[in-house]
């Protein structure tokens, strides 16, 4: 399949390469200081503000700018972590099998039947909250759905011919595991990445809305959102915190139903 | 399923006894004495093995007896009760309300599959499955509470309030965690269907000289339905969950915001007893999706 005719790849390409280039100048630059106050309370999308002002007079726009940033970056941590967890584990169930990939792939689905939601905040309620806890607690619920993956396409991959050819070479376990089979399986993780991101994204967003995600002086979009959410006389800040956490997700969900991924595999 | 249920008490019960902290601290607070201390902790069987405690909690758990509150002075099973009837009923509106946008909504879109309603559902669809249910919440707030009026955001009403008003306020917040989901089953309906009418059995069907619609209504709904079904089953488990959440937006007093409070108050004892219930409720959903799949599809086994 031909992705640059494809529209919804197209239209997830352009959404996400403009978030990026938003989150990206972001770092250098933004209107205002995301933090600043004035006495412009709660003033309506102009020319001076773009999307207008919250009830501390602050720019909505430089701190959705930070809170994308802020948002995006967690997502990403949290799918590394799920990712590179969910490789080693599904990687070595898938190869050897036998009693430990029982054991394994059960305790997965018991961590997997858990609600994601209800799971992460179990864990804050453990470990408390904070930017870094919450990525180690969402990083955590992402490795059982990764690992399922990879070690479904490992199993199925390790009878392969090219597998026995790697082997009859001299080829070792975890090489023919990593340098043989893992480019294999790039394709059909790439979108459970994307999902996995969109989840993660969504995740945080919920937990920083019901106030046990990224603590105050970080900037988080769902925060803004539960704040914005008392402010609803001011629909501009609710409503641009929001598109935001929507372009964020549809981007990425764009990107992968464009190349053939289905949504809610992850 | 009994394994995985027996798995997650288990882990639910394991996770909370790691905890910093120790309640029994907290609960004698300035009048902590070593001596007190080892008293309370006596009476609340903290210094037994950590197995013999979970028995007794699955035991009592299982009985209806979880236990006592560390914050509200009184059972678990006071605390809750009523909780569990607002989720329950937000949960199955919202299901219930999924099932009556998408499945005609599905048909209706395969029927006239690249008409006008066709395709701007193909462009709308992703949007409406990134949208948030909790800002999806807020907006239904903005636009039909405080633009028209409907209903007064910030003041759930509670059953006892009668349940016509009750469940009147309900269909708001099910309306949020519905659209999302209904988009995707609605996705997964109208691609089953198209997916099935090419296949031969339909040819033939046409060839008998059945309409569209004849061939649509008794040969392929029977067998498009099947996927989503199971989804549809599987998805009352997402709405429970999705339901803490979106709880908060409306200010309903159900499950979801019990735990948030108890979380905050660090009522071990609430939480451990609101998460193994949902994990139940989701493990038992999925569980029976397999079965109603298994039952209207012969050819499925279970596992």
């Amino acid at each position: 399949m031909d992705l640059r005719h494809n529209k919804n790849f197209k239209a997830g390409a352009v959404i996400t390469a403009f978030m990026l280039a938003l989150i990206v100048m972001g770092l250098f630059w933004t209107p205002y200081d995301p933090n600043a106050m004035s006495r412009d309370k709660l003033l309506p999308p102009s020319f001076r503000h773009l999307l207008g002002t919250d009830n501390f007079g602050r720019d909505i726009l430089s701190r959705v700018i930070e809170g994308a940033g802020a948002t995006a970056l967690i997502g990403a941590a949290t799918v590394a972590i799920g990712l590179a967890a969910g490789l080693i584990i599904g990687g070595v169930t898938g190869w050897y099998g036998g009693w430990l990939d029982e054991v394994v792939m059960r305790l997965n689905d018991a961590v997997a039947a858990f609600p994601s939601i209800l799971l992460a905040l179990v864990l804050v309620a453990l470990f408390g909250g904070g930017k870094y806890k919450i990525i180690v607690a969402l990083g955590v619920l992402f490795v059982p759905s990764f690992a399922r993956i990879v070690r479904t396409e490992v199993a199925r991959q390790k009878s392969l011919d090219y597998v026995a050819s790697a082997r009859l070479m001299g080829a070792g376990d975890m090489r023919i595991l990593f340098l043989h089979i893992l480019p294999n399986i790039v394709p059909v993780l790439l979108p459970s990445v994307a999902i996995g991101f969109n989840n993660a994204v969504l995740a945080e967003a919920s937990m920083s809305y019901l106030g046990v995600g990224v603590p105050p002086p970080d900037p988080s979009l769902g925060r803004m959102l539960g704040e914005a959410q008392t402010y609803l006389a001011a629909p501009w800040y609710a409503l641009s915190v929001g598109a935001a956490i929507v372009l964020l997700v549809l981007g990425f969900g764009l990107l992968s139903e464009g190349a053939g991924g289905e949504h809610g595999a992850a | 399923m009994l394994v995985t249920l027996l798995l997650i008490s288990l882990l639910a019960f394991l996770a909370f006894q790691l905890i910093p902290g120790d309640p029994v601290t907290k609960l004698l607070g300035s009048d902590y004495t070593p001596e007190r201390a080892a008293a309370l902790r006596h009476e609340m069987g903290l210094d037994r093995n950590v197995l013999v405690r979970y028995w007794d909690w699955l035991t009592g758990f299982v009985t209806g007896d979880m236990g006592a509150s560390y914050s509200y002075g009184m059972s678990v099973a006071a605390v809750m009760e009523g909780k569990g009837a607002v989720t329950a009923a937000l949960s199955l509106m919202a299901w219930g309300l999924v099932i009556a946008i998408s499945i005609p909504l599905g048909i209706t879109l395969a029927r006239w599959q690249g008409g006008r309603l066709d395709r701007a559902f193909v462009a709308m669809n992703q949007v409406f499955m990134a949208i948030p249910p909790f800002f999806l919440g807020i907006i239904i707030t903005y636009i039909f509470g405080l633009t028209l009026k409907l209903f007064m955001p910030g003041t759930a009403v509670s059953p006892q309030d009668g349940w016509g008003s009750f469940l009147g306020y309900l269909v708001f917040p099910a309306l949020a965690i519905a659209i999302p989901k209904a988009a995707m089953v609605t996705k997964l309906l109208r691609s089953s269907i198209l997916g099935q009418m090419g296949q031969d059995y339909v040819r033939t069907a046409y060839s008998r000289g059945n309409s569209r619609w004849g061939v649509l209504r008794s040969h392929v709904l029977r067998n498009a339905i099947l996927p989503v079904v199971t989804f549809v089953a599987m998805t009352l488990a997402d709405i429970v969950a999705g339901s803490i959440i979106v709880e908060q937006v409306f200010a309903l007093p159900g499950l979801g915001r019990l735990l948030l409070v108890s979380i905050g108050n660090r009522d071990y004892p609430v939480v451990q007893c609101i998460v193994v219930i949902i994990a139940a409720v989701v493990v038992f959903m999925n569980y029976l999706a397999d079965v109603v799949t298994q039952t209207i599809d012969p050819r499925v086994r279970l596992g």
